[in-house]
């Protein structure tokens, strides 16, 4: 999968982690389940409907009802609480979300088919196929970007969404309904976990603990674009996504062209995942607050 | 007047409460030898397992707990003091002697390295930063394929301690408790002296103690320096008690666990890294026994803890007045 | 009487963004004076002290104390020259007692830190000392007091006594009586007063009845530059100052002190 892709799932991912961490001030470890579940119900929900879209549709409005709920019953609670805790506690939900899909699906992956129309390549330029259903993974991230883009700056809910995230207290003070704001802010989120889990997923596996592993790189997107910044999301996603992906492409080349076959072999795939570590602290040597902070 | 006495429920001031520690130590001392009463040693190795995630988890609680420093990649730290020791018995090194203070010393310059750059941020930006190192040193594991790679390397036996004293379970197992004592009551001693005093009013109050005059950065430096240290240690006994080392251990998973344990036993309590470490590792045990799906039950506990004692298990034990 | 200054800030400057928030701001403090620094809100007063105390960065500029440039000098060695700093939003150690505190701040310059085994608070002449900087800011009865249990007055008193504690040469003071009622800003007034034997101030102050019983030297900053600097009698004369910050209404006279 190459870079635009990834950077754009990611994007999905970073925008909901960003705006939580940057109105909530919270710092969610269990983000990643949310992307989990997402991909579970989807797959389930195709399956049995026979149907990727409607599989897709009600995934996403179903896991986004989950994360208000969650939202609403546990995760509030922790709103005011110190980084630790809330650690701490988002990571207990990573481990019970974990757990309980393991108690309905089993411990094996499962698969997520994408829709037979899509299943094959599509003829972009004469001569040249591209599969369909990646192109519709960049139509569907572009979308969402561009909604998000317009639902931030043009509507009164994204004006609040902006003004909580550069200043709570403020927005408070202006009479932003905080509870109900936090409570849609994080549906939202989810339901974007939920659309990138029904893209990837087809690609990946379904399996348990695919959160952990994306969640983490939607952490080094956020940091690096800024947190709470939805323009600094899309620019760290892709960013990282490039990074990622032309390292993993173009550093085996390089290593054997410079050292030996066996040195390309074993210290390429090392070195390609380390890149983007290094990406992430060379920008915070920079912009210690990332690329493109929220808070003043 | 009257020459000040301080104050003895500073927030700063630690003991250790002997009323029940030093009960505490006899029974574990006694362990092996009930455990070879009831003809299981089983109960022996797990206890070793759990004495050396004290030692992890107190080496975190230093910086976590006393310092304020939040950081997410401390396991590896006890991955590459693992590794030391495991490197060192490839290449015909075993003795204990050599071995064990030279994988402190590998972990606290690491920690030393890793420090000077993470320190210098703040907030979640040191969290991620600490993570991401720890990401590339599992990654730079996984690609030692000489040393196992990502299936890892098993240990040929265990370090030796020379004099004709083997490191059987027992042995390993007091060897362990004594480091963890001896630990315990060096970091007890260092809280409540200088050092300590300095470093936790820096969790306290970081921006006036640079404006009082401390150089805040070393300070933490040198606490993050030690931490992995210690944590080297552990990752040594680690090597031992499992024979076996692999990059997992590195992975941030373990990392979060570690956090886990110190917030579950108490953060900021001398002897929270032991109690969280027992209280993670006998769930594991027992709940694991029970049912595969303990983890659910884990997770749920953990949330109650947090909900309910947001200080860990230790503030529950003990009600401070702040 | 030319004596050296004992402070000299020269052409300072700190932009954020497009505004200078220091614009060539120079000013100098005589060793043994009490040297208040007015100017209306948003005049940059905090950003200057900031600078002078090494918490900010000038983009230009030179900042002398005691005979050496400290421009590009950390906090911490400041404070070891002897330049102290309190704060305009108490900034104390409420969970701990006060004496506790001041013994932090005796420890800073009390020889290093870095000591892993003997008991800080055995080391029974530098509680005492904290206990007689207590006594020295009216806080010798408070002293097992949490510093987040006092009152304000008693937080504000105990701002300066870590300020203090290091034996400054010059103390720089951010709005000392802020939020003080007329008894407990005459108390801080008497105390600052009575500092003048021990140390050099320079203080940031919105209270002019307390600039005028106090200080020896004015120095008002507005929009970042210093465009007055002298005896209070000439300061309080100056049109300039009347004009951007005083008011000619609003002139405390003598008589009416």
């Amino acid at each position: 999968m190459n870079g635009l892709q990834l950077g754009l799932m990611l994007f999905l991912l970073a925008a909901g982690l960003t705006l939580v961490f940057g109105i909530m001030d919270m710092v969610n470890l269990a983000h990643g389940s949310l992307y989990m579940v997402g991909a579970y119900l989807i797959a389930t929900v195709s399956a049995a409907a026979d149907s990727f879209w409607v599989g897709l549709g009600v995934g996403v409005l179903a896991t986004a009802v989950l994360g208000m709920l969650l939202e609403v019953t546990v995760l509030r609670r922790l709103y005011s609480r110190d980084h630790v805790t809330q650690v701490l506690g988002t990571f207990a939900i990573l481990l019970m979300c974990n757990e309980g899909v393991r108690m309905v699906w089993g411990s094996q992956p499962i698969s997520l088919n994408p829709p037979a129309a899509l299943a094959g390549p599509v003829e972009l330029l004469p001569g040249f196929y591209y599969p369909a259903f990646r192109l519709l993974i960049i139509g569907v991230g572009l979308a969402t970007a561009l909604v998000l883009y317009l639902l931030v700056t043009r509507t009164r809910m994204g004006m609040q969404v902006r003004a909580g995230a550069s200043n709570r207290d403020m927005a408070l003070a202006m009479g932003t309904n905080v509870q109900r704001l936090f409570t849609a802010v994080f549906g939202l989120g989810a339901a974007l976990c939920a659309l990138a889990g029904g893209m990837l997923g087809p690609l990946l596996a379904v399996q348990v603990g695919m959160g952990e592993s994306i969640l983490i790189l939607a952490f080094v997107v956020i940091v690096i674009g800024g947190i709470g910044s939805i323009r600094g999301a899309l620019v760290g996603a892709l960013l990282v996504g490039l990074v990622d992906s032309g390292g993993r492409t173009l550093l085996p080349m390089l290593f054997e062209a410079l050292f030996s076959p066996q040195v390309a072999a074993d210290a390429a795939p090392a070195v390609a995942s380390i890149l983007i570590y290094v990406l992430m602290a060379t920008v915070l040597a920079f912009k210690p607050r990332g690329l493109f902070p929220a808070h003043g | 007047m009257a020459r000040p006495e301080p104050s003895s429920v500073s927030l700063l001031q630690h003991k250790l409460n002997l009323r029940w520690t030093l009960p505490l130590l006899a029974a574990l001392c006694a362990l092996p030898w009930v455990a070879a009463a009831l003809g299981d040693s089983f109960y022996v190795t797990l206890a070793t397992r759990i004495l050396v995630f004290a030692l992890a988890a107190t080496s975190l609680n230093l910086i976590l707990g006393f310092g304020g420093m939040v950081s997410f990649g401390h396991a590896a730290f006890v991955g590459v003091g693992a590794y030391t020791v495991g490197i060192l018995m490839q290449h015909g090194i075993t003795s204990a002697w050599l071995a064990w203070p030279l994988a402190m010393a590998v972990s606290a310059l690491l920690a030393l390295l890793i420090g000077a750059i993470s320190l210098r941020t703040q907030g979640v930006y040191f969290i991620m930063i600490t993570l991401a190192f720890a990401q590339m040193l599992y990654y730079l594991a996984v690609s030692l394929k000489a040393y196992g790679g990502d299936d890892g390397l098993s240990l040929p036996g265990r370090s030796a301690l020379g004099g004709g004293v083997e490191l059987t379970d027992t042995t390993l197992y007091y060897v362990t408790l004594a480091l963890l004592v001896a630990t315990v009551v060096f970091i007890t001693r260092l809280l409540n002296a200088r050092f300590g005093q300095a470093l936790q009013a820096i969790r306290e109050n970081e921006v006036r103690m640079a404006a009082l005059g401390y150089a805040v950065l070393r300070y933490k430096l040198v606490a993050f320096a030690l931490a992995g240290a210690l944590a080297g240690l552990a990752g040594a006994l680690l090597a031992n008690q499992g024979g076996f080392v692999s990059p997992s251990l590195m992975q941030w998973s373990q990392s979060g666990m570690l956090m886990v344990m110190v917030i579950l036993g108490g953060v900021g309590h001398v002897l929270g890294g032991l109690v969280g470490a027992a209280a993670f590792l006998l769930m594991e045990e027992f709940l694991g026994h029970m049912t595969e799906h303990w983890q659910l039950g884990l997770g749920a506990l953990l949330l109650l803890v947090v909900l309910v004692a947001p200080q860990g298990l230790m503030s529950l034990l003990k009600r401070r007045a702040p | 009487m030319s004596t050296v200054p004992l402070l000299q800030v020269n052409d300072l400057v700190k932009r954020f963004g497009a505004l200078a928030a220091t614009d060539h701001a120079s000013l100098h403090v005589q060793p043994g004076q009490i040297h208040a620094l007015i100017g209306p809100n948003g005049a940059g007063k905090t950003t200057l002290i900031q600078q002078i105390s090494g918490a900010l960065q000038p983009d230009s500029g030179h900042i002398v104390f005691d005979g050496h440039d400290v421009t590009t000098q950390p906090i911490h060695r400041r404070v070891h020259r002897g330049l102290s700093r309190s704060y305009q939003i108490t900034n104390v150690f409420l969970r701990l007692s006060v004496l506790d505190n001041l013994a932090l701040a005796l420890q800073a310059v009390d020889g290093s830190s870095l000591r892993f085994w003997r008991a800080a608070h055995a080391e029974v002449q530098r509680m005492d000392r904290a206990a007689a900087v207590a006594r020295r800011v009216g806080l010798g009865q408070r002293l097992d007091a949490l510093a987040g249990a006092l009152s304000h007055a008693e937080q504000r008193q105990l701002e300066v006594g870590l300020a203090l504690a290091s034996g400054p040469k010059l103390l720089l003071l951010d709005e000392p009586l802020a939020g003080m009622g007329p008894d407990e800003s005459q108390r801080m007034v008497e105390l600052l007063h009575s500092l003048r034997a021990d140390t050099t101030l320079l203080l940031v102050e919105h209270d002019m009845d307390a600039v005028f019983q106090l200080a020896d030297a004015i120095s008002v900053l507005v929009f970042g530059k210093v465009i007055a600097s002298g005896a209070p009698a000439a300061i309080r004369e100056d049109a300039e100052v009347r004009r951007a910050y005083l008011g000619d209404d609003a002139v405390p006279s003598p008589q009416s002190a």
